[in-house]
């Protein structure tokens, strides 16, 4: 693949929105031109990929400027794997909003907005600049600011107020952290920041900007102390969008934190520390969350923060086998978290509810969807062999090779945790019988559609539990892709060469 | 606001603040100026019109809805930095053409962005300015 190629899978998502928004009124239109364009996205994202772990990490100066002046577009083996997920996610979510989705809100511009969200995940993976990184994160925000507020519901409103709030200032202290690392070194392409970073004197400055970078990044990412928005807003837009958000906004948090504290501010023994406390308690507060809420789509939002626990505290382990398990997590958590918000979307449009008490009785109606939600349940307790277990093997070896035994209790409580509510969500919604719904033609509703809607809702759980076994059974392969990534992220020296094309490094 | 001096004025400002939006978008690549602020003056143009004349009348000067503009100058602006891989230089690279042309001086790709941006900002402020004249 000739490396001016990788800057396709951003451009094609901004030419898919453009087209759309040429469409503006033709609903269906816009709904097939989705489906088609998030498959033709998948094959781009795949062809990268490809390309990328048979040639090596691909970089492309943006403007023919060169590296430190210009702006780099880097794709590695993370950046590149982070973009098949999305692209994955994204056809999911593209599927299921065919007829998740009402007319209303494709008529306010779900679509080309849906679109341009994926095309600011894409750059943010692909960039090698961090002042660049931070105008994807703003592309994105913007997006999902429009996404979680579309169709304007009084709930919705609400829980957007405090989803711009905090990220608003999740970016103000993300810039001011990038305006102080540009004081201190003019510079911001993030392979020549890695150099220089590490020549600086003044330590005391460098780490009060690598824990701005921290909580700019921990806000959005929704670690310990910071997560209270997640919550609060992520259960209010239509499943679809949650389905979305839930899957990958929080994780591009996660993928700047681990890029950032990998190739421009080794952390010490302090930030160590700190990460693998903050991981834990991530653990335990959205455990202990999840444990409370009836509402399941508020049960999810709560296991996403717990799950954010695991990678920051891999991240925080920071030997290489850690990195293979923070990695392989966050492979596995695009992929199930969109899984379990698609579920509940699939689940309020079958029972005409979200309330654990209320429903019941699918294992009686649908035994094979019910089929379906195991293979996501238990993929998320990491019950063996599927993919969840795979990652918190390698977190629990790197902790056992630092000695750092307190994460190993919190990846066993955490485990625990998410086996317990996962354990009740299926006695309540699949095995019990159905509770006294308030609203009973909803479930005669889903009968009533026609096949091809049906099918729109199902197929997308079915394609992503199908990538889950993958991943579970398959985890040699993707073991191999993180291990080169884990490699990679520990010894960014092809990282630098490849950027800087110097020959020195 | 239907006073007969700001209604005649505002029929000769239409044409001289587009003309002067021009100027300003093609000025911009080394002075002050470019497609975003040429795009806002232009705009200026036409909710000046509809103030004076009313709202229907300035629609009736366009034959569509402002909106199209949108995704036209997205269009334009998007192949404008792809434009470069054809002849295999990276994203968003300035090809120029070897000669100037008369009037305009050197074109580049980066006016055709420039000129994407001018039509955006067009069509994203008139849309907005529109739909709040029509629901007063």
């Amino acid at each position: 693949m000739n490396p001016l190629y990788i800057v396709l899978p951003v451009a094609f998502q901004l030419f898919t929105a453009v087209v759309l928004l040429f469409f503006w009124n033709k609903t269906n239109l816009q709904r097939g031109l989705s489906v088609a364009a998030s498959i033709t996205a998948l094959a781009l994202a795949a062809w990268l990929m490809a390309a990328v772990l048979q040639d090596g990490i691909l970089v492309m100066q943006a403007g023919a400027w060169e590296a430190q002046f210009g702006i780099s577009f880097v794709a590695d083996a993370f950046s590149s794997t982070m973009v098949l997920l999305t692209s994955l996610a994204g056809l999911a979510v593209s599927i299921f909003s065919t007829s998740g989705i009402r007319s209303a809100r494709v008529q306010l511009g779900f679509y080309p907005v849906f679109h341009l969200l994926l095309m600011g995940l894409n750059g943010a993976f692909l960039t090698g600049d961090i002042f660049n990184l931070y105008v994807w994160f703003e592309i994105i925000i913007i997006a999902s600011f429009v996404l979680i507020t579309l169709g304007g519901a009084k709930d919705q409103l609400e829980g957007s107020v405090k989803y711009v709030t905090m990220n608003l200032l999740a970016s103000a202290i993300f810039l001011t952290a990038i305006a102080i690392l540009y004081g201190l070194t003019g510079s911001l392409n993030m392979a020549d920041l890695s150099i220089q970073v590490a020549n600086i004197e003044n330590r005391g400055l460098v780490n009060i900007t690598a824990l701005l970078f921290l909580v700019g990044f921990g806000i959005k990412s929704a670690i310990f102390p910071l997560y209270f928005w997640l919550p609060a807003s992520y259960h209010t837009p239509p499943a679809t969008i949650s389905a979305i958000f839930g899957g990958l906004l929080t994780k591009v948090g996660v993928y700047a934190m681990i890029r950032v504290f990998t190739l421009i501010f080794i952390p010490d023994e302090f930030m160590l520390n700190l990460l693998i406390w903050i991981g834990g308690l991530s653990i335990l507060s959205g455990g202990a969350g999840a444990l409370l809420q009836n509402n399941i789509r508020r049960v999810f939002s709560y296991l996403i923060i717990c799950h954010i626990g695991y990678m920051i505290a891999g991240l925080g382990l920071y030997t290489e086998v850690a990195l293979v398990g923070a990695i392989f997590y966050l492979i596995h958590d695009i992929v199930v978290k969109t899984n379990l918000f698609l579920i509940s979307g699939l689940i309020y449009k079958i029972k005409g509810s979200y309330n654990m008490k209320l429903l019941g009785g699918i294992y009686s109606s649908f035994p094979l969807l019910a089929l379906m939600f195991a293979i996501s349940f238990f993929s998320l307790i990491g019950i063996p062999p599927l993919s969840g277990f795979w990652a918190k093997l390698f977190l629990i070896e790197g902790s056992l090779d630092t000695g750092q035994y307190m994460v190993i209790a919190f990846i066993t409580l955490g485990s625990f945790i998410t086996l317990f509510v996962m354990a009740k969500m299926w006695l309540e919604i699949v095995w019990k019988k159905e509770g006294a719904l308030p609203d009973k033609q909803s479930s005669t509703a889903y009968l009533a559609m026609p096949y091809a809607k049906r099918f729109a809702l199902v197929f997308p759980i079915v394609l992503l539990s199908g990538a889950l076994l993958f991943i579970g059974f398959g985890a040699e392969f993707i073991l191999a892709v993180a291990k080169q990534i884990a490699a990679e992220l520990k010894d960014p020296s092809a990282y630098l060469g490849a950027v800087l094309k110097r020959g020195t490094i | 606001m239907r006073s007969l001096i700001f209604r005649t004025a505002a029929g000769y400002l239409l044409p001289i603040l587009l003309l002067f939006s021009v100027f300003i978008l093609l000025r911009g690549h080394y002075l002050p100026g470019g497609g975003f602020v040429g795009g806002l003056i232009a705009s200026i143009a036409f909710v000046l019109h509809s103030i004076a004349n009313g709202i229907e009348n300035t629609k009736k000067i366009f034959k569509f809805h402002p909106r199209i503009l949108m995704p036209m100058g997205l269009c334009l602006s998007l192949f404008s930095g792809l434009s470069p891989l054809l002849v295999n230089k990276p994203f968003m690279t300035g090809l120029w053409f070897k000669e100037p042309f008369p009037v305009i001086g050197m074109v580049g790709s980066a006016l055709f962005f420039d000129i994407g941006v001018y039509l955006v900002v067009i069509g994203v402020v008139l849309t907005i300015i529109f739909t709040i004249l029509e629901s007063i």
